[in-house]
């Protein structure tokens, strides 16, 4: 696989007009280590494209698997009218919110979950060797198409609830719509990492990494009424993944924010998904430098 | 029978080694267990009594799914994908010369893996969840015992399951696509997502005769003391006659599968 790897690369590389460029910048570093995850991302697609049959079985697993949590919300429905005060169409506003910008998360950096085995067997060091940033070839790492199976889901939730949700789309809202999804995967983005660097340390601990990941979209799934209000204050203020979906999506839907916070609150989230991402960062920093090999 | 006691008390074994992996399994369970009480408090506030289950008797069945869940392996994991790796390697052949029979063998394995994963995965998170919500947990030593007989069955339901799906490994080479639908199944119809008495119509009853029920719906009416008496060994029954008809579907596979495939490997 390594040989076949090294080869794809190359020979994409050389097809590329743009030419390899000296890590003079930051900037240039950052567009360099983009570049490698495509291209890492391009193989492992292509060599996913070569079981096509696989490809199609696994996607569609992939969509069912992760649509339960839907069909759980509507076997729910065929006993309420609502849950903690919201409708279904708003309740599918949210899972489809959270959904679809955990799906685009978990599509493009889900690979880190398997740093923590990398880390147990030593074969980071392979990576560690290779003229490319870490972080783009651990967030590339196998990179497994199937998982556009959770984002389709995501996405065809998303667009149900718009069309059932009776609501006034000022431009403001309509605006908010990107900002959330694209700023919640980003906050789910840098979950992942720094998630993946707590695995440097706690290597056979990466199932904790699935709480804030998996349990925490599964928590977006629901409205914030549902939970108790210290839960509600934990992903909030500690781990800020209210700002992924509720906090702007009660100011889309109109409702009241549980915990009294103001209107501002529902505009954060790109400053918050700055932010997350700046810690991450030195997350991954920290963790990387403390990477010791196994040795043997 | 002392060869299959030595293996599950390895299988045991094996999972106990991963004390870190068991700490992480434990926090994830009960995170999830944490998130799945409240949407039932929320549905069961109101529709109490909805399934025929009070409030503490649903929150009670939420921390057992997630104590069931590795025990069961609802969600796979476990040992069918090792075999799966040893057919398609073709290390299998060595695993057919040995003195002992493939599907017992593996059956102890699994039996002490599933033992390991209810001690050591399903009480921290039970505990932890009775803190905080009221549960409704029987005070009778008795319905305990009839529950880990219940679990017990359930798990061997559950091996039965997954190994016809392993075996398929012989005829399909990548177990992945037979795996994961075992997973889908095993997820819907186990009544992990809901209990089954809440599925509307038939849908519910279809799943209650399905063996999946075996997993967790069936324990967890009997911890509930649902099941009493006459009711209780006709649960046992069912869970027993699917355990020996899925059991002996995976010897008249094995039989058919070591008889004509040849095995890949030089």
């Amino acid at each position: 696989m390594e040989s076949r790897a090294e080869g794809a690369s190359a020979e994409t590389s050389a097809d590329l007009p743009e030419r390899w460029i000296p890590r003079s910048s930051r900037r240039a570093a950052v567009r360099d280590g983009l570049r490698a995850y495509g291209l890492i991302v391009a193989m492992w697609v292509r060599s996913t494209m070569t079981y096509r049959a696989s490809f199609v079985m696994t996607a569609l697993g992939n969509f069912a698997v992760t649509a339960f949590d839907f069909v759980t919300i509507l076997l729910m429905f065929a006993h309420v009218d609502s849950l903690g005060g919201y409708a279904l169409p708003e309740i599918a506003f949210l899972y489809g919110t959270s959904a679809t910008a955990f799906g685009l998360a978990d599509l493009l950096l889900g690979p880190m979950g398997r740093l923590g085995s990398r880390v147990r067997d030593g074969t980071l060091d392979t990576l560690l060797l290779r003229p490319v940033p870490v972080l783009a070839q651990v967030a590339a790492d196998r990179f497994a198409l199937r998982r556009v199976g959770r984002l389709g889901q995501g996405v065809l939730v998303l667009v149900y609830s718009l069309a059932a949700l009776d609501l006034d789309w000022t431009p403001v809202r309509v605006l908010m719509l990107p900002m959330m999804v694209i700023s919640g995967a980003v906050i789910f983005g840098a979950v992942f990492v720094a998630g993946a660097a707590f695995q440097f340390w706690a290597q056979d601990a990466s199932e904790v990494q699935n709480s804030f990941t998996y349990g925490g979209q599964t928590l977006l799934q629901y409205p914030p009424t549902v939970f108790s209000k210290d839960l509600v204050r934990g992903v909030t203020f500690v781990v800020p993944l209210a700002f992924v979906n509720w906090m702007p999506a009660l100011y889309v839907l109109g409702r009241e924010d549980p915990l009294g916070l103001p209107d501002a609150v529902a505009f954060l989230p790109p400053l918050v998904a700055v932010v997350c991402c700046a810690l991450a960062g030195l997350a991954w920093r920290a963790g990387l430098r403390a990477y010791r090999s196994t040795g043997s | 029978m002392r060869l299959y006691i030595a293996v599950a008390a390895g299988g045991f074994r094996r999972y106990a080694t991963y004390r870190v992996a068991t700490f992480a399994g434990v926090f994830t369970n009960t995170v999830f267990g944490y998130i799945m009480a409240y949407t039932y408090m929320a549905l069961w506030d109101q529709r109490p009594r909805l399934g025929g289950y009070d409030l503490p008797e649903a929150l009670t069945y939420v921390w057992l799914g997630q104590a069931l869940l590795a025990t069961c392996a609802m969600m796979g994991g476990g040992f069918e994908s090792e075999l799966i790796e040893r057919i398609r390697t073709g290390d299998v052949a060595v695993d057919l010369y040995r003195p002992a029979d493939l599907q017992l063998w593996w059956l102890a394995v699994d039996l002490g893996r599933a033992a390991f994963h209810l001690l050591g995965r399903g009480i921290v998170p039970m505990v932890l969840g009775s803190f905080v919500f009221e549960l409704a947990l029987p005070a009778d030593p008795l319905t305990w015992l009839a529950f880990l007989v219940a679990v017990t069955l359930g798990v061997v339901v559950s091996f039965a399951i997954r190994f016809l799906v392993a075996l398929s490994a012989f005829w399909l080479m990548d177990g992945a696509g037979a795996a994961q639908m075992a997973l889908l199944a095993g997820l819907f119809f186990s009544g992990m997502l809901l209990p089954l008495p809440v599925f509307p119509g038939a849908l519910g009853e279809v799943a209650a005769v399905l063996p999946w029920s075996s997993l967790l719906q069936i324990p967890a009416d009997v911890l509930l003391g649902k099941h009493t008496g006459w009711d209780l060994a006709a649960a046992y029954a069912f869970q027993a006659g699917w355990a020996v008809a899925l059991l002996a579907a995976g010897r008249v596979l094995q039989s058919v599968a070591t008889r004509r495939v040849v095995v890949q490997g030089g």
